[in-house]
């Protein structure tokens, strides 16, 4: 049987966990540790640290990051931001992460999914992939630098080039609902989840507990993120599980 | 209570720590090394992995730990596979054809079929088929966290002990003798999992 996945995301930037709104006015919302095995506690299926600022020198803050959390949490994590070459994804899953999650990196250069893949398996390589709806409405554009910068890529071509190259999971964020709280681009999320065969993850636009149902149930996708509806104390991960459950989602229990 | 000595075999890929960072949380004084004498002197073994057959058989020869872990083996001390090291453990894998593995459990690893997304990344819940002693103080069905693409079919099928639903029945916990696997990371496997693990380390003295 196919069970679905709570995955709540932390944003980190210099070693603290923040969460911004429309990527500005970011609130300090704890030690990702700490929020990491509380989450942990909570019944969190995995965990996503996203390093937003990801410059060079706050690598080894996010090393530390790393090697703590795998210390106190013994539950998956992804950790993705700033991973731009093979040897940044060694530092990662060598500090304790069990997956690395690629975005813009693997838009310039395709061929880094493929070296990822070969030296640590396509189970730790997770392609990132950030859609924005089309003008004309026909389709998704990739988008990168948290929605800024266009492509010109198909993300669907996108995801299923990803894929053949050696990814094992699609996290993919509408850029059309992140922020907005008005749930998933369910249309986006089942085009994606309907055409490959990989484990895809939903992203962006969670407001209600309800959204991570739909997600599931309409959107097909095996795994629901969201962040600041657990971050601020709104919604713990049981209640979320409980109106999956109650709803027909097979998910661990809490 | 001393802390049973534990040698988690370090072959140098992937995320080999998680899986000694759990056994020191589960009481054990868990080591990562590839030295020969630690793991002879060691209560327990572990042969953790992560990512391709292949690529872990060939790391885990070039590590010369191949011979440890048959000394290890024969040695009737507790010896625990996870992950790949526990499809490593078979005589070989479809994923990697040509590349013998360690054949301690006689069968081989497939591909896992049906309708489902590869790899199973998940959680999902174990079937019990045959009572072990890994299982005390576990619920009558653990949720544990799962990623693989490959599944394990051992000869005598009397050696699975739990099992997984995912498309059909997949092979989830193997024991032989002294020797105990899991398909699962019971490292990642939240308290069902570090449970399984505390049991693992007390069978260690």
């Amino acid at each position: 049987m196919e069970v679905a996945r709570v995955i709540p995301c932390l944003d980190v930037t210099n070693g603290r966990v923040v969460k911004g709104v429309n990527f500005v006015d970011l609130r300090d919302a704890g030690d990702p540790v700490e929020l990491a095995a509380r989450y942990d506690q909570q019944g969190a299926d995995e965990l996503v640290f996203l390093d937003i600022t990801a410059s060079s020198d706050n690598r080894n803050t996010m090393i530390d990051v790393v090697e703590r959390t795998a210390a106190e949490v013994f539950i998956p994590f992804t950790v993705g931001g700033g991973i731009r070459a093979l040897e940044d994804a060694r530092g990662i899953l060598r500090a304790g992460a069990d997956k690395v999650s690629v975005n813009t990196s693997a838009v310039e250069r395709p061929q880094l999914i493929n070296e990822i893949a070969a030296e640590f398996g396509v189970q730790c390589v997770v392609c990132a992939v950030d859609a924005k709806r089309t003008a004309d409405g026909s389709g998704w554009e990739v988008f990168l630098h948290g929605g800024r910068t266009p492509t010109g890529k198909n993300a669907l071509e996108w995801i299923t080039e990803a894929v053949q190259r050696g990814a094992g999971e699609i996290l993919l964020t509408s850029m059309d609902r992140d922020g907005t709280r008005e749930g998933f681009d369910i249309e986006l999320t089942r085009a994606v989840c309907d055409s490959v065969g990989v484990p895809v993850i939903a992203s962006g636009g969670v407001g209600t507990l309800q959204h991570l149902v739909d997600g599931v149930v309409q959107g097909h996708a095996s795994g629901v993120l969201a962040a600041s509806i657990f971050h601020f104390g709104e919604h713990t991960i049981a209640e979320a599980k409980a109106l999956m459950i109650s709803q027909g989602v097979v998910i661990r229990p809490v | 209570m001393t802390r049973p000595l534990i040698a988690v075999l370090d072959y140098g890929i992937g995320n080999l720590s998680s899986a000694q960072k759990a056994l020191v949380r589960s009481g054990a004084d868990a080591r990562l090394t590839r030295d020969p004498a630690l793991a002879r002197d060691a209560a327990g073994v572990v042969l953790p992995g992560v990512g391709a057959f292949g690529a872990c058989m060939d790391a885990l020869r070039a590590a010369h730990l191949e011979d440890v872990v048959y000394e290890s083996v024969a040695s009737q001390r507790p010896f625990m596979g996870i992950c790949v090291g526990m499809q490593m453990l078979f005589t070989s894998s479809v994923e990697s054809p040509g590349v013998a593995g360690l054949d301690v459990i006689h069968g081989t690893v497939e591909l896992i079929e049906g309708n489902v997304r590869r790899p199973q990344m998940q959680w999902n819940e174990l079937h019990v088929e045959n009572e072990d002693p890994l299982f005390a103080g576990l619920p009558k069905t653990p949720w544990v966290y799962f990623v693989h693409s490959y599944s394990a079919v051992p000869k005598d099928s009397l050696v699975v002990v739990a099992t997984c639903e995912y498309g059909k029945n997949l092979t989830a916990v193997v024991r032989q003798e002294n020797v105990v696997a899991t398909q699962f990371h019971p490292e990642k496997s939240a308290k069902d999992g570090l449970q399984l693990l505390h049991n693992f380390v007390s069978s260690c003295s």
